[in-house]
């Protein structure tokens, strides 16, 4: 039990930072980025070459793939959103061009590095496990979950405790009046990209690293079970993107012990469903979300 | 051109005809709900139910072909309804995320059914599809659309694309068109799958996944939106790109897999950035700009 | 008394916006509602036509409760409305704006028209021509093939006005169908809301332009603060102190 708990919990942490980065955007933009799984890829890329031809030890490369893929989103913000500003299709637009910019990313990943699945080198990092209660957890998933912890810290303070994220919530509230009160929109939104991204970038490269699994199309369960998280934990809102990273990585793992691992991905979906249907605005979310 | 050499340029690119007939075919089936501005996500999960439901038919019945498309045009069609019925009530993006939701669950349901050999699928389906068949197909879902146009229920569906709520206090029953769109896209979906399956020998959960469905909305937004046969414009230009971009790339160097993904994603990009109601639109602004030029000129 | 509510409350948060609003609107009357800015007159609008719930009360239709219905029903009970910032079909032409206007009352099933029988044609043809006279009747027969987006203001304002009228409805809410014309626009206006109530349409007209509802009206309805302060014939709310007041920025009358 112990141990389905610490499997949940080390999953759990991996989604909800890549969850994290998509409810921001969302909460700004009102737009689903699905590029945003790409940027996890190609950083889990980034930071294999960085480990593999500049011989970086993991603890350099690890930010500097982190700042490579906030600086990536910024370039997704420039390339497939901020040209949309304005547009009345602005959300269907969004959510295509996000979707176009992801496929070249992926082509591009494709031609380089080849459709197979690559591996960190051994040794990149830690392989030591120790035993807590009944318990086995390695020290790559201490340091994961961790790691998780700390960014989601970092986010929490950034956005309560800094100007730029009391202004990043004022444009997620209002636009318009934030424009007003004079915030450079644009640029509240490309640094909400930056931070989004590097969020989703620090996602990839834990991913790789926790199951030593680096693939071009890595990005697309995690990117579809990624929705079923921002849904549950209520679309824009940050606290409930963790808790539902968290609920799934734990509900998973439980599903797979308790009733079968053909139903892993099920579960997800089914969650996803539920909470459309029955409280769309998920745990912890606002807004109203049907149709007048 | 000898006969010969005809049949031989026929025996290389009959594939392609068929699937720029089946990409135009299953467009179609995302414009739908697109034509009354709800972006359902959920087509590849109907395709699979009506490839699935024929090729089963065919495998342990004796039914002709025709029963089994009617078979799978039908059946996703009445699944539509339960899941439309809760579900076109969501706005936007979540219902794009609710139906992204169903076509997994339909998916992970194929893999993990044993009868039909979960995830490998089924093999050895005897081809049973012409040709002929795929494109009447097309021209009868193109001549429903037509059809459809400029009629009460037409005109319906402009109303609750431009503006729901006011096209609701014109006594319009925005919930049932919705819903009827979404069965019909559905039908499209399935007819598709069923002819795809008989064609290509082989069902696999795989083939119809997330990708699939947006390769069947990229279809329909580089065509365009706009009109009922944009999207298979569009299905039929990026069907065609590839065959196009195999002998460029083999010259240039690069593997055509992802040569074909890049220049998708551009395509893509390009056309939302710049020319939004796609490539149908642009004899039509290009004759209004010629148009404009022609005034400019007179005043 | 055609079209009746009964201390109709809507509130918002802690806030009503509308706070027991009681009127009736007789057959063939053109009955006016004015008030200071939000006094609650759109979303009273708005409550009529199921656009939103009502907190409380009840609205009702030659005696058919109309709140809790959804907005198509009540479009089919024959309550049809305008909108304050315009909501036409804005790729639609002017004449195929009234056309989906009158979808209540075609009855073209699709399947005769998938099989080009001569019924879907005629039908069609009858269609498309009530639309015209609707246009004709609002004076723009001549831009009826123009996007709506196209079209002025004022176009914009009659068109709305007519695809209201498409589905003959027994009730019309027109939400300031004046809002930003000209004084010859507005005396238009005003002959064209009495050619229909004259033809036998109700109309609920919410105005800000105080002197075209003493005009045009028979009767007016004063909101202030989601409450009404004053009903009667024009000569009786022109000089009902309260509604002065309101108008001046003075204490409302309780």
């Amino acid at each position: 039990m112990g141990q389905q708990i610490v499997n949940g919990l080390f999953l759990g942490s991996i989604y909800a930072l890549f969850a994290l980065g998509y409810t921001l955007v969302f909460g700004v933009l009102d737009i689903l980025n699905l590029a945003h799984q790409a940027v996890f890829m190609v950083c889990a890329y980034a930071a294999l070459v960085l480990v593999v031809h500049l011989h970086m030890p993991m603890v350099a490369a690890f930010p500097v793939a982190v700042l490579l893929g906030g600086l990536l989103g910024m370039l997704v913000d420039r390339i497939a959103f901020r040209p949309l500003r304005g547009r009345s299709d602005s959300n269907i637009a969004g959510l295509i061009s996000s979707i176009a910019l992801a496929t070249i990313l992926e082509a591009g990943v494709v031609q380089f590095f080849g459709p197979d699945v690559e591996r960190f080198p051994f040794g990149t990092v830690p392989t030591r496990s120790l035993k807590i209660g009944d318990a086995v957890v390695s020290e790559l998933q201490i340091i994961i979950i961790a790691i998780a912890l700390l960014m989601l810290a970092g986010l929490t303070w950034l956005l309560r405790r800094t100007q730029l994220g009391r202004r990043i919530r004022a444009v997620a509230e209002n636009p318009r009046a934030a424009r007003v009160l004079g915030v450079d929109v644009d640029r509240i939104i490309s640094a909400s990209f930056f931070v989004s991204s590097a969020l989703g970038a620090a996602a990839g490269v834990l991913f790789g690293l926790a199951f030593n699994n680096v693939a071009p199309d890595m990005g697309r369960s995690v990117e579809l079970k990624g929705l079923a998280v921002i849904v549950l934990g209520g679309m824009g809102s940050m606290p409930g993107a963790a808790l539902a990273g968290l609920a799934l990585g734990l509900l998973e793992v439980f599903t797979v012990a308790w009733i079968g691992s053909s139903y892993r991905d099920a579960v997800a979906f089914g969650v996803l469903f539920l909470v459309l249907v029955l409280r769309p605005r998920g745990l912890l979310g606002s807004a109203a979300l049907r149709e007048a | 051109m000898s006969l010969e050499a005809l049949q031989d340029l026929w025996l290389t690119y009959q594939s392609t005809v068929a699937f720029v007939g089946l990409n135009g075919l299953l467009a179609l089936s995302v414009y739908t709900t697109l034509s009354c501005g709800q972006l359902s996500l959920a087509q590849a999960a109907f395709m699979a139910i009506g490839a699935y439901a024929s090729a089963i038919l065919t495998f342990h019945t004796r039914a002709p072909f025709a029963l089994n498309l009617a078979v799978a045009t039908l059946l996703p069609a009445l699944v539509a309804v339960p899941l439309g019925l809760p579900v076109l009530r969501l706005k936007g993006v979540f219902l794009a995320i609710a139906t992204i939701g169903f076509g997994e669950v339909v998916r992970i349901f194929f893999v993990n059914l044993d009868f039909t050999n979960g995830a490998l699928g089924l093999t050895a389906v005897p081809q049973r599809t012409a040709i002929w068949m795929i494109y009447a197909a097309l021209a009868a879902a193109l001549f429903v659309l037509w059809r459809t146009r400029g009629s009460r229920a037409g005109y319906a569906l402009e109303a609750i694309r431009e503006d729901e709520p006011a096209a609701r206090t014109m006594g319009i029953h925005v919930a049932r068109y919705k819903l009827a769109m979404l069965a019909l896209g559905a039908a499209f979906a399935g007819l598709a799958g069923a002819l795809e399956a008989h064609y290509t020998f082989m069902i696999a959960p795989g083939t119809y996944s997330f990708s699939r469905v947006v390769d069947m909305l990229v279809y329909a937004v580089v065509g365009g939106t706009g009109i009922f046969y944009g999207p298979v414009v569009g299905a039929t230009f990026l069907t065609l790109l590839p065959e196009v971009l195999r002998e460029v790339s083999s010259r240039v160097g690069l593997q055509p897999g992802p040569l074909r993904l890049f220049v998708n994603g551009l395509v893509l990009l390009l056309v939302i950035l710049f020319l939004p109601e796609g490539i149908s639109s642009l004899p039509g602004r290009l004759r209004a700009r010629r148009r404009a030029r022609r005034e400019a000129h007179a005043a | 008394m055609l079209l009746e509510l009964q201390d109709v409350r809507r509130t918002f948060g802690g806030l009503a916006a509308v706070d027991g609003a009681s009127l009736a609107v007789e057959a063939g009357e053109v009955h006016g509602l004015i008030g200071p800015n939000g006094a609650g007159k759109t979303t009273l609008l708005n409550l009529i036509s199921g656009l939103i719930p009502a907190t409380s009360g009840t609205i009702r239709l030659d005696g058919v409760r109309l709140d809790g219905l959804p907005s198509h029903r009540i479009a089919a009970l024959g309550v049809t409305r305008t909108y304050q910032n315009i909501r036409l079909f804005p790729a639609l032409t002017a004449a195929d704006n009234v056309l989906v206007g009158a979808h209540l009352k075609r009855h073209a099933p699709l399947w005769r028209r998938m099989l080009f029988l001569p019924s879907a044609a005629v039908e069609e043809r009858g269609a498309r021509a009530a639309s015209l006279a609707l246009l004709e009747r609002v004076g723009l027969a001549e831009r009826a093939r123009e996007r709506a987006s196209n079209l002025s203001y004022g176009e914009q304002r009659r068109v709305e006005i007519a695809r209201a009228l498409a589905s003959s409805p027994r009730v019309m809410l027109l939400d300031e169908p004046t809002a930003g014309m000209n004084p010859g626009e507005v005396a238009a206006i005003a002959e064209l809301i009495r050619g229909v109530a004259r033809a036998g349409h109700s109309v609920l007209l919410v105005e800000h332009n105080v002197k075209l509802v003493m005009k045009v009206c028979d009767r007016i309805t004063v909101l202030d603060f989601g409450k009404v302060i004053a009903d009667g014939t024009p000569a009786e709310v022109a000089n009902d102190p309260a509604v002065i007041a309101a108008y001046l920025g003075g204490e409302a009358a309780a």
